[in-house]
């Protein structure tokens, strides 16, 4: 207990020093926001494994390390940072409307901004505390969690900056607008808080990539929560990389509200971190929507990464499709835990949950657990978990065309991947993940183990 | 021949029950052309000596005994009953983990093949066309093939295919086996038909221009007319240079791929050896009147 609160400590005292910093600097609002949520904090505290949805993942590592927030004019080198050292993580120079972030801080100079049509908003949050003020004050505090994952409440409670991408209705964003958070190594352990705001208004369309990259090895906390609001008949692409440090900690919640006929599709693509919980929770509100998450995690060595996904099927005739697939070498660790909530009124739903996952090494371990609760008596919800290895008859067969083993193995762990990279609709980045997966640090890794 | 010990045919009349032997040697010595091969053999060498080989799967010793020898030209058919060994015979020569060799050896080129690895044995020019060819999601068959091709012409000291260079290659191969070019365009052997993946065995074989192919049961599970075109393919690749293997459990693939010998393979042992009609002659009278010859026997008559 005693230990408990000293973990906490580190964060409460974080949060006066920022709001010393804030003082006076903030409309009282969102002063207010912060307050309560810190508050909601110090209730909950961090979750243990006896916590149902933290059952697999102990976050007592991370509790334990007293990770410092980077001020605003701290950091080393951040200041020189320059494009040139961002170019491998531009996504093939990716066409796109991007904002990157240094520790979770925007950075106008390294941005690229486009003429935008008039209404749509693409900024920092910080930026748009002031200018959507209604739009922001509704949304922060809803949809998020907030008031039971103490991440979230912790992310609020820290919230600062991020991204803010609005859309009127019946706009179409033709590039995809790109937000890259990279991380720099510190002196000491630091932690960054984003939060991103993403609402699309009825019949409007757009691309989201979120990049997490570790720009050299480092221990560091990333804990970022993304919104997105889907408007009627919006429809919205969602892509997450995560390319932490092997020595980050990235915790992480992925928040969707779909009305009507909404189509949302996210791609969660997991590589670094030495700890990685990624939380997607989408909520089909409205009659028609329909949801696909596909997700794919590799891990190697000591890494654990976990998936939890929440579906809630609120409303009649709303369709989900659901694949995650992970690879895991090494002494890694994988879970995967996909709840679908089918609510009492929500009648001719159509739900679909499947996660496969290859087991590299006799040391790596998945648990994965589908859990469907269905209220509703006329629905259609399937779901299915494989384990498996790689086929040892598929690694004959290419072995005797002349494909050395460990070609062989290398060809078959990027077919299972591939599986997932295909469905990725934006070329560039899926070239740039084929190249990463089949040469690529992550790859490389998992090949090392071979 | 290198057989070490004597093997009979027997002749049952399903009547009175009574059973006539004949020596092996005397089919064999019917048949002209083996001393004509023979006298070929010795000029070009020896491509593959399999001798007194034995190999097993878990506690079940399959192979007892295996001797045979291949050259260069040759086209050698083995047949045999369900379980006599001839699928364990190939899946061995290319180098298979799961069976086990607990005796004999086998040179290829001179060299111990069975101290080489799978892909060794592929790069130095040994195929084996699957009897079931495997499905592997999510590699394009082109991307498949060409790391196949490059991975061996690379042994060869050759420079590797650029992307161009092998379509225009694939493309001709296709067209010589009458293979449609959407087969390219999918993942290997994923969701093929039957015939279409024994089709992409042998656009396989003609890409890695192998100096030994062994056809595993490649007519099983073939209609006529797709049997035909894949005969056609593998005829179309016989050369003076290149030795085949092809295991069949029925005749009918024999009569569009005309072998040099056949050889019944029972019980893990190649019990009879003989010219193409002895294919003809076992499609008549059926495995059924094939019988190993007693170990006892054996002594007494080598």
């Amino acid at each position: 207990m005693v230990q408990v609160m000293k973990e906490m400590d580190t964060y409460l005292s974080n949060f006066e020093l920022l709001e010393r910093e804030l003082a006076g600097n903030r409309q009282p609002w969102i002063h207010r926001i912060r307050k309560a949520a810190i508050s909601r904090f110090s209730e909950l505290g961090f979750p243990t494994t006896r916590d149902e949805e933290w059952k697999f993942t102990s976050v007592a590592p991370l509790a334990r390390i007293p990770f410092k927030p980077v001020g605003a004019h701290e950091g080393d080198g951040v200041d020189s940072l320059t494009f040139n050292q961002l170019k491998h993580f531009t996504l093939g120079e990716l066409d796109c409307i991007r904002l990157v972030f240094v520790n979770g801080r925007f950075s106008g100079e390294l941005s690229s901004h486009r003429p935008m049509s008039s209404g749509t908003k693409v900024s920092s949050l910080a930026a748009a505390l002031d200018s959507h003020r209604d739009l922001l004050e509704l949304n922060l505090t809803r949809n998020a969690g907030y008031q039971n994952h103490a991440f979230v409440t912790l992310n609020t409670a820290f919230l600062e900056d991020g991204a803010f991408v609005y859309l009127p209705a019946g706009k179409v964003v033709e590039q995809p607008i790109h937000l890259l958070y990279v991380s720099t190594s510190q002196k000491e352990p630091t932690v960054s808080n984003p939060r991103n705001l993403i609402v699309v208004g009825d019949n409007s369309q757009v691309a989201i990539v979120e990049s997490y990259v570790g720009l050299e090895e480092g221990v560091y906390f990333t804990n970022a929560v993304t919104q997105i609001v889907a408007g009627r008949n919006a429809v919205i692409d969602h892509y997450k990389l995560q390319q932490e440090s092997m020595e980050a900690f990235h915790i992480a919640t992925l928040a969707v509200h779909q009305d009507r006929s909404s189509n949302f599709t996210s791609h969660s693509i997991s590589l670094g971190g030495a700890l990685v919980r990624n939380d997607v929770n989408a909520r089909l509100d409205g009659e028609g929507a329909e949801c696909t998450l596909n997700g794919l995690y590799m891990a190697a060595g000591q890494q654990l990464i976990d998936n939890h996904t929440r579906i809630d099927h609120a409303k009649p005739h709303c369709a989900s499709h659901e694949l995650y697939k992970g690879i895991l070498d090494g002494n890694a660790r994988g879970v995967f835990n996909g709840k679908i909530y089918v609510h009492p009124d929500a009648q001719k739903t159509d739900a679909k949950q499947t996660n496969k996952t290859l087991l590299l090494s006799p040391n790596a371990t998945i648990n994965t657990k589908p859990q469907l609760e269905i209220f509703a008596d006329d629905v259609k919800c399937t779901h299915g978990a494989t384990v498996g290895q790689l086929d040892e008859d598929a690694i004959f067969y290419l072995q005797s065309r002349g494909i050395g083993r460990k070609d062989a193995r290398r060809l078959l762990t990027y077919a299972f991947a591939n599986d997932i990279v295909s469905r990725i609709k934006i070329l560039p980045i899926r070239a740039y993940l084929e190249e990463t997966l089949l040469a690529g640090r992550s790859l490389s890794e998992v090949q090392e183990a071979l | 021949m290198a057989h070490s010990f004597q093997v009979w045919i027997v002749d049952m009349d399903k009547e009175t029950g009574k059973t006539e032997k004949k020596s092996l040697e005397a089919v064999f010595h019917n048949d002209g052309k083996a001393a004509e091969n023979k006298a070929q053999e010795l000029e070009k060498g020896t491509m593959l000596e399999i001798k007194a080989l034995y190999a097993r799967i878990g506690e079940k010793e399959i192979l007892r005994g295996i001797d045979l020898q291949v050259n260069p030209g040759e086209v050698h058919a083995i047949m045999g009953p369900n379980g006599s060994g001839k699928s364990t015979l190939a899946q061995v020569l290319a180098g298979r983990e799961v069976y086990e060799v607990t005796a004999g050896e086998v040179l290829y080129e001179g060299k111990d093949l069975l101290e080489m690895d799978p892909e060794e044995r592929a790069r130095e020019g040994v195929f084996l066309a699957f009897q079931y060819p495997v499905e592997i999601p999510g590699v394009g068959n082109t991307y498949f093939l060409k790391a196949a091709v490059n991975a061996l012409r690379k042994h060869r000291g050759l420079e590797e295919l650029g992307a161009r260079e092998f379509l225009v290659l694939v493309k001709e191969k296709m067209k010589l086996l009458e293979i449609d070019q959407k087969l390219l365009d999918r993942s290997v052997n994923e969701g093929f038909s039957g015939g279409e993946k024994k089709r992409n065995e042998i656009l396989q074989m003609a890409m890695l221009d192998p100096k030994l192919a062994i056809l595993d049961e490649t007519d099983s599970g073939l209609d006529i007319d797709a049997l035909k075109i894949v005969a056609n393919g593998v005829n179309a690749l016989r050369s003076k240079d290149r030795a085949m293997i092809v295991v069949t459990h029925y005749q009918r693939l024999l009569n569009y791929i005309v072998p040099d010998y056949v050889h019944v393979l029972f019980n893990g042992r190649i019990v009879m050896s003989g010219g193409k009609e002895l294919a003809r002659e076992l499609e008549e009278k059926g495995y059924a009147g094939i019988e190993e010859q007693p170990a006892n026997a054996l002594t007494v008559n080598s």
